[in-house]
Parts: C-alpha cells; structure tokens; sequence
C-alpha cells in the first residue's frame, strides 16, 4: 500500500501527538492514582468523578474548555506564553495536550486498578526494612503495578492516535501541524473524491490500533512471565 | 533494654499494655524472685515491673483478638499508639509525652509478618538484600553467609517466592529481618500459617537464632508449646490488657494462663540442668528445686538445662514416702495452695524446695487425702508421661559461639546466662 506524503504526514503527526501525549501524562497519572487507591481524603470521591470526566464529556466540549483555558488569551495560555513563550493552541504539542487529557481517565484507571491489587503489607514490610516512603515506591509499589502502568500507557497510546474531537477544537486542523490521522480521513471524506484516500487512511487506522493492542497484550504477557516462576 | 507502653483506642477495642526486659544483671535475680514467690494468686506475677534478661525472648501469648499484633505494629511504627513510650536498646522509637514518633523505616526493626510478606518481584537473595542494603553501617552485623548457613537459604537464593513452601517462605523473611541489623525481632505468629509438618521444621531454626545472636526477640504467639520452647519471658494478653507477665515458670501457674489454655493443657515449666545421662537406659536425670527427675532423652548431655512441663493432669500426690511403684520420679514438697477447679477438680500447688509444681486431683481425692495447706506431700509423675514435654532451655550452654556477634553481645549473654537462677 502507497502512501502519499500528506498521508506519511498524517501518520507521523498521529504518532508524534499520541507519544506527546503518553509522556505528559505519565507522572501525573501514577501520581494520581496511587492518590486514589493509596489515600483517603476529603472530597475523594468529586476528585475521582473529575478525573474520569473526559470519558462522559462530548470531546468537543473538552477541547472547547481547553480552549478558553490555554488559549492565548486564557488564564493558563496567556501565562504559558509570556512567561515560557510556550503556544499550546493550534499547535502539534496543543493536539498532544488536548489528546493526553481525553486519555488520561483510561491511563489511571489501569494504574489504579494494578496498584489496588499491590499488597499494602508488602509496603510495611519495606519500611520496616528501611525503606521510606518513595523508596518503598520506587522498588516495592512500581515494579508491582508494572503490568498496569505498561496497559494504561500503551492503551492511552492506541487511544490517543485516534483522537478527533478535543484536539480539532482546540488544535484545529493544519496540515502538518495538528492533521493526525483521524482529521486527514475526516478531511479526506469532505474532499470531493477523497474515497481511496479516505479508504487508505481507514486501513492503516485499523493496523495501527490491532498493532497497539497487540503490542501491549505481548508486553502484559512478558510482564507476567516476568514476575511469575522462570520456566 | 526493651520497654513497651502502649495505649491504643480503635472502636470498642483498647489496648493498654506494659511491658519490658531489661538489660541489667538484676534480670536474673529478678527471674529467681519471680519463682520463689510464684504463687498462684496474680499479685505476683501480674506486675507491669517484672523484668526479663536481656538477649531473649519476649512471648506475647493471648487469644485471637487480645492485642498482639497491634501491639507489635506499634512497636514497628506502622500503626500510632495513641499515647506511650517505645524503648529499644538506648533509643527512644516512640514518646507521646516527648513528641517523638521515629518513622517505621528507621526504626531498625526486624518485622516478621504471619505471612511472610516476601516481595515477589524479586528473588531469594535480593528480597534477603533489601534490608541489608538500607541499613546503617553502625551495630552489631550479621554476617550475610551466617545468615544464609544459620536458616539453611543456600539452595534457595536464586527463587523466586513463589517457589517457596510456606517453612522456607518464613526462613527467607527471618533472614531478610536479621540482615537488616534490627535493634529486636518482632516475630508476628510466624507459625500460625503452616501446618504441623512445616511448624516442627522451623522450630528449630528459631532456636537456633535465640541460642547464636545477640538480637532480642519478641514472639508473638497463641500457642502455649511454642512459648514453652522459645520464651524467656512470657507477657499474657487478654481483650488488650497485660493480664500476667513473668518468667515462664511463673506465667505457667498463673491462674489467667488456666483460664487461656484449660485445664487439660495446665502444667507448671520447671528448669534444671541435667546432672548425669544413663545412655544405655536413655535416660537423663535433672536437678529440679530439691528433688531429681528422670527425662527420656537421647541428645542430652550433662550440663545442659532443660525445660520441662509437668501436666498438672498427669501428677499423683501422695501424702506418704510410695514404695513399690514402678514411678521413676518422686519429688517431695509442700502443699501451698488449693483451690477447686471446674468439673469437680482440685488444683494443687507443690513447693518442691523452690520451683512449683501443680496438679489436678479430684475433689474426691483431694478430701479423701485431706489435703490442706501446709501438708507434705509426694508428687508423682512417669517418665514416659514427660515424653514430648522437655525443651531445651534458653541460652543453652552447647550453642556454638558465632564468629559475627560483637563482644558486647557475647558480654550480655554471659551476664545473662551466669546470672540464671539454678
């Protein structure tokens, strides 16, 4: 199957965003849900609704807050540019941002879960061997939820490739800056006879998603083997 | 020196403990007055001030429930008592009154879980490692292959967990609990997840550790026999009360141990050394109080102290000298208390010239003989009857010295063992 190069284009920036996006949400995600399978506080419960509202919220309406937040002229954009010059609308690391917000629920939830099945008296047994709090976590509670964490970032990941919404509201559409692969099908299905193009991308949508699942199924089976006894 | 004030409110539960084992040489004289005046009232024994010597063991014993392990959470700094002291070896862990909470990873102490808690992630030698790496260069060190020889871990240290039967699971955490240089080991029921087979397999071990290191242990437990073997000291709980502590010959007539383990598992613990072995007869023979009592033995050597339990259900009295009687042992003494037990039973305590021993008689026979305080009387027990109840004692004079332990430990030991009652 040939490519165009606006398609290589398309594929590369999907790739790129999808990446991004995995890499900025990483420590917050772990952070977040060791905080919530770790820690009683008050208000947990809103907290855990706040952090799983992207799945509910209609993606236009996400990208639409983030717009009015790190838009030039939000609160959060205004700052970020004229204190760092760091521009997130309509930009490529705008379309990470946007795409790793809509992701981040399904990153913590696999986080969470993994981490929920960590025997909290193995962290006790490490502080009593010395350990304090984030050495305990760094070699005890991380290597335990290891299988979640790899699940939630390779699912975030395959999620994230295909992120339409959010980021066409708050990156918008430019060739070569913020057109993934899901805007160049959309894009390809308005243009008049787009249909092959639209077919190609379509197929190669579907090869990247089977591809990431099957590389993090493989990943997760490893893992396993891993922790389980050596042949 | 260990001391333990505990004050902990959790729901409808508190616990309020006390308890310590001190570190000077009055720990022995301290033992000897616990025996001598070891009635079975619980004035004597239920004191908060009996002191224990100072490499032993401490055994927490009371059913499910009492207290235990919250209080060796406590100890550990995993769970904050609400007010109190922890004391271990010259360091204050925990003062209410001072403001002082040492956070559980520097407290150096080695915490033996009912479940072994191995980390899984990681093979035998690096879960034995891991505390060993954390800990301060400073204290008495436990050599890694001393380690390693003592618990038998050689054939184990490139497994994995979960390649572990449940025995070697709680080998590798006592080694990982050691390796940490602990200032004490707490020992949370370390038996009580294996069944018969695996429990008789690590026994042994555990005496080993309490014979060859200077590390107090503190032993928690809810089965009276592995406190017979391991203790020196023995603090009895019940619903998060102290309600006796002593030396186990003490705690063994306490009226509150009665109440813990029933009658038919009652029995006064008497300690001697073995004074002469017949090893044609395997038989020994060991001084007890004033009297001599033969034990089936086959590893014993003369020297040795043992300890042994005479099951106040097995014990005749006799109120003359016997004659003609195929009894081996005949210990004469006083009766000094009589109280009547449930199911028509009379509980009798025998003062054989300084240890105590007690036994159940019917209440029929008990007026037939007219016992009464004061009586003298001839306890009988067989030899065979003693089978299965003989432990050897603490600080057994055959444990081989160990090449790691540092001069101030052996030093204890000695005042320890010099400074027993015999």
């Amino acid at each position: 199957m040939l490519l165009s190069a606006d398609e290589w284009e398309a594929l590369r920036l999907s790739l790129t965003v999808a990446l991004r996006s995995v890499a900025m949400s990483v420590p917050f995600a772990v952070a977040i849900a060791w905080l919530l399978a770790r820690r009683r506080f008050p208000g947990r419960a809103l907290f855990d609704a706040f952090v799983h509202l992207p799945l509910v919220l209609p993606p236009v309406a996400v990208g639409y807050v983030l717009l009015l937040l790190f838009g030039l002229h939000g609160p959060l954009g205004g700052w970020l540019a004229r204190s760092f010059g760091i521009h997130l609308a309509f930009t490529t690391n705008g379309a990470a941002l946007a795409t790793a917000v809509m992701s981040f629920p399904l990153m913590v939830r696999a986080m969470r879960l993994s981490l929920e099945s960590v025997d909290p008296g193995l962290e006790d047994a490490a502080r009593t061997l010395g350990a304090g709090p984030l050495d305990c976590f760094a070699t005890v509670t991380l290597p335990l939820m290891m299988p979640g964490v790899l699940a939630g970032l390779t699912t975030a990941f395959a999620a994230g490739l295909g992120e339409f919404g959010a980021v066409i509201t708050f990156a918008s559409n430019i060739p070569g800056e913020t057109r993934t692969l899901p805007l160049a099908l959309y894009t390809a299905l308005q243009t008049p006879n787009g249909d092959a193009e639209a077919a190609r991308l379509a197929a190669l949508s579907f090869a990247l998603g089977l591809a990431g699942l099957a590389l993090s199924e493989w990943l997760a089976r490893r893992l396993m083997r891993r922790m389980a006894d050596p042949p | 020196m260990i001391e333990v004030i505990l004050k902990k409110r959790r729901g409808a539960f508190t616990l309020d403990v006390a308890f310590q084992m001190g570190a000077d040489a009055a720990a022995g004289s301290a033992a000897a007055g616990s025996i001598a005046a070891g009635s079975a009232t619980a004035a004597s024994v239920a004191t908060g001030s009996a002191v224990a010597p100072s490499s032993g063991v401490i055994a927490l014993f009371g059913p499910s429930g009492c207290g235990k392990t919250t209080t060796v959470h406590a100890i550990a700094g995993l769970l904050r008592p609400d007010a109190g002291i922890v004391r271990v070896g010259g360091a204050t862990l925990f003062d209410s009154t001072r403001g002082i909470d040492v956070p559980a990873e520097r407290r150096r102490i080695g915490y033996v879980f009912q479940d072994a808690r191995l980390f899984p992630h990681l093979d035998v030698l690096r879960n034995l490692r891991y505390g060993a790496k954390r800990a301060p260069d400073d204290g008495p060190r436990i050599a890694f292959d001393e380690v390693v020889e003592l618990l038998g871990l050689g054939p184990l240290l490139a497994r994995r967990p979960r390649q572990l039967s449940g025995g070697e699971r709680q080998r590798v955490a006592l080694g990982r609990a050691l390796l940490c240089r602990p200032r004490v080991l707490l020992l949370d029921e370390p038996l009580a997840s294996l069944d018969a087979a695996r429990r008789a397999e690590l026994l042994p071990y555990l005496e080993r550790l309490r014979d060859r290191l200077a590390v107090p242990m503190i032993y928690v437990s809810h089965q009276f026999e592995e406190v017979l073997r391991l203790a020196t000291h023995v603090v009895l709980l019940r619903a998060g009360r102290v309600v006796a502590q002593g030396d186990v010959a003490a705690v063994s007539l306490a009226p509150e141990l009665r109440a813990m383990v029933g009658s038919d598992a009652l029995g006064a613990v008497v300690e001697g050394e073995i004074e002469t072995v017949d090893v044609a007869a395997g038989l020994a023979r060991l001084r007890v109080g004033g009297g001599r009592l033969m034990i089936q033995a086959d590893e014993l050597s003369p020297g040795r102290r043992v300890r042994v339990q005479l099951l106040a259900r097995d014990l005749i009295l006799g109120v003359e000298p016997p004659r003609g009687l195929s009894v081996r042992n005949c210990l004469e003494g006083t009766l000094v208390h009589l109280a009547p037990d449930a199911a028509r039973t009379h509980l009798v305590e025998v003062d054989i010239g300084g240890p105590r021993l007690i036994a159940q008689v019917t209440t029929n026979a008990s007026a037939e003989l007219n016992l009464g305080l004061g009586r003298r009387v001839w306890v009988l027990v067989k030899t065979v009857s003693l089978r299965g109840h003989v432990y050897p004692a603490t600080g057994a004079s055959s444990g081989v010295e160990s090449s790691a332990r540092s001069p101030e430990a052996s030093r204890a030991d000695e005042t320890a063992a010099g400074a027993r009652p015999s």
